[in-house]
């Protein structure tokens, strides 16, 4: 067998007998990286479905003009008209009375709206401005309110722009957090593998008398910090499939209270194994930096 | 195999411990450092192993000045000289066999063979039987054959012992000193610091006397 193989092999199961002998210590420092991970992790979790909210609106904004009640076809016509003449506007949706009242009869307010004694909703159109900046959509909603027949005239989609710059904060807050909770997981692997090396200094001595390269003698301390690493990353994703598990019905309640299209989303595969490999990275690196520091010392 | 050249060796705290050291040993000879606590034995075997480096003068092992070695190049030249120290440097939590078995481990020999080795090496010095007794668990004797044991398994071409039958009764002491001349016998290079060249005597060793740093006589 290749040697570099039957040493990696050695040394692994070296970092293993090495975790397993300490299982207190083990476990607190593991529950310590997986409490510190779950956080940014279940947080980026959130922020992806709260992203779901978004994405029914567009977050570019949109005007809707509403025609008077008793405004007719042709004044409706007469309106489009003039809103494909403008300049400013992109594109442009008519959805007409009827449109409107058969959407919501549909959407389960069918009573509601046969015991109403005619349509109660106006024409519609649904405009989608070239130029988003505050200024200029506030100049073109008072533009369009002039209209003839116009009877009110409303900035759509504020709120999911709104939202997104919330996420966007979110987003950053969770990478922040992610960056603070993996130096921390850093520092407790570096110091882990700092008090390691000072209890094996005797047996460091001697494996470097007998010959032991830097790498020989590192190389069950980086596994000890990466399998320490992993540990903890296997507690964060149980907290957060916990954590999902728990909220997930009592979310989809409150979301159908409000007819809200929102659920929480359940972590990927891929999300899980990428917080496991970076859990472990990070341990490694601790490790690397710390075994590094001391044996240069020494 | 081994020379010195005006070698001079000052700790930092400004302790001359060899001064103007100038000898040869040839290859497969058995060669003796003898001289009072102090003399400067185990530092002269430290500069050999490249432990220590010389602070003026030159130390050729093999044709290479070990003095001069780059970090990452003693792991090489250490794997190829085997060291029984005078404390044994014995790992105490782990048995016989895996002590004998680390410098296999080091040098990335396959578990088979590597076993293979440790049997023999434990053979040779009459501690196959307790192959898996922890150290704390052999006698006085029996540790020092372990160190020689661990020095040996991987063949090296140099062997170097300081002091290895110092705290042994004289029975042990002597099997010992029977088991380095085995060593020699076989073309293996050997360099005992000791005390007691008496002990040595039936085996024609060449001598080194240091005093105070300072060679007395060059054999």
């Amino acid at each position: 067998m290749n040697a570099w193989i039957v040493q990696q092999r050695a040394a692994f199961a070296l970092a293993l007998r090495r975790l397993a002998s300490t299982p207190t210590t083990t476990l607190l420092a593991a529950l310590s990286i997986g409490i510190a991970l779950s956080l940014p992790a279940g947080g980026q979790l959130l922020l992806a479905s709260l992203q779901q909210l978004g994405q029914g609106s567009s977050a570019t904004p949109q005007i809707s003009v509403f025609m008077a009640l008793d405004a007719d076809d042709k004044a409706s016509s007469k309106v489009g008209a003039q809103l494909r003449a403008n300049a400013g506007i992109g594109d442009i949706q008519f959805i007409d009375r009827n449109t409107t009242q058969k959407r919501l009869r549909e959407a389960g307010l069918a009573q509601v709206i046969d015991s109403l004694p005619k349509n109660p909703f106006p024409d519609t159109f649904v405009v989608t401005p070239k130029d988003t900046a505050p200024e200029a959509l506030e100049a073109l909603r008072t533009e369009l309110a002039k209209l003839s027949r116009v009877e009110h005239v409303q900035l759509d989609s504020a709120w999911a722009k709104r939202l997104s710059v919330l996420l966007n904060l979110g987003r950053t807050v969770v990478w922040l957090l992610a960056a603070l909770f993996g130096v921390g997981l850093v520092s407790l692997v570096f110091n882990t593998i700092r008090l390691q090396v000072l209890t094996k200094r005797e047996e460091i001595e001697v494996s470097r008398l007998l010959g032991a390269t830097d790498t020989y003698i590192g190389r069950p301390f980086y596994y000890f910090g990466a399998l320490q690493g992993l540990l903890g990353g296997l507690v964060a994703c149980a907290i957060v499939y916990a954590g999902f598990a728990v909220l997930q019905e009592r979310v989809a309640e409150l979301a159908e209270l409000y007819r809200m299209g929102f659920s929480l989303r359940p972590p990927s595969v891929l999300g899980t194994l990428g917080l496991l490999a970076l859990a472990a990275t990070l341990g490694w690196l601790g490790a690397a930096l710390s075994v590094r520091q001391h044996l240069r010392a020494s | 195999m081994i020379r010195f050249q005006n070698v001079y060796k000052r700790y930092p705290q400004g302790l001359e411990a060899l001064a103007d050291i100038n000898f040869g040993i040839d290859q497969g000879t058995l060669t003796l450092l003898k001289g009072h606590s102090g003399a400067g034995k185990s530092t002269l075997l430290k500069l050999i192993a490249a432990v220590e480096k010389p602070t003026a003068g030159t130390v050729l092992v093999n044709g290479e000045n070990v003095g001069t070695l780059k970090r990452a190049a003693l792991p090489w030249l250490r794997r190829n000289i085997g060291m029984v120290f005078q404390d044994q440097k014995l790992l105490f939590d782990r048995n016989a066999f895996a002590n004998v078995m680390l410098p296999l481990a080091i040098a990335g020999f396959p578990p088979g063979e590597a076993e293979r080795r440790v049997q023999a090496a434990l053979d040779k010095v009459g501690l196959l039987d307790k192959a898996r007794t922890m150290p704390v668990a052999l006698s006085g004797g029996e540790q020092q054959r372990l160190a020689i044991a661990r020095a040996v398994v991987g063949r090296p071409s140099l062997l170097l012992a300081d002091e290895p039958t110092a705290h042994l009764d004289e029975d042990n002491a002597r099997d010992i000193a029977k088991l380095f001349y085995e060593f020699q016998q076989v073309g293996v290079t050997v360099v005992i610091a000791t005390h007691n060249e008496e002990l040595y005597a039936p085996y024609a060793p060449g001598r080194i006397a240091l005093a105070h740093g300072r060679m007395e006589v060059a054999a």
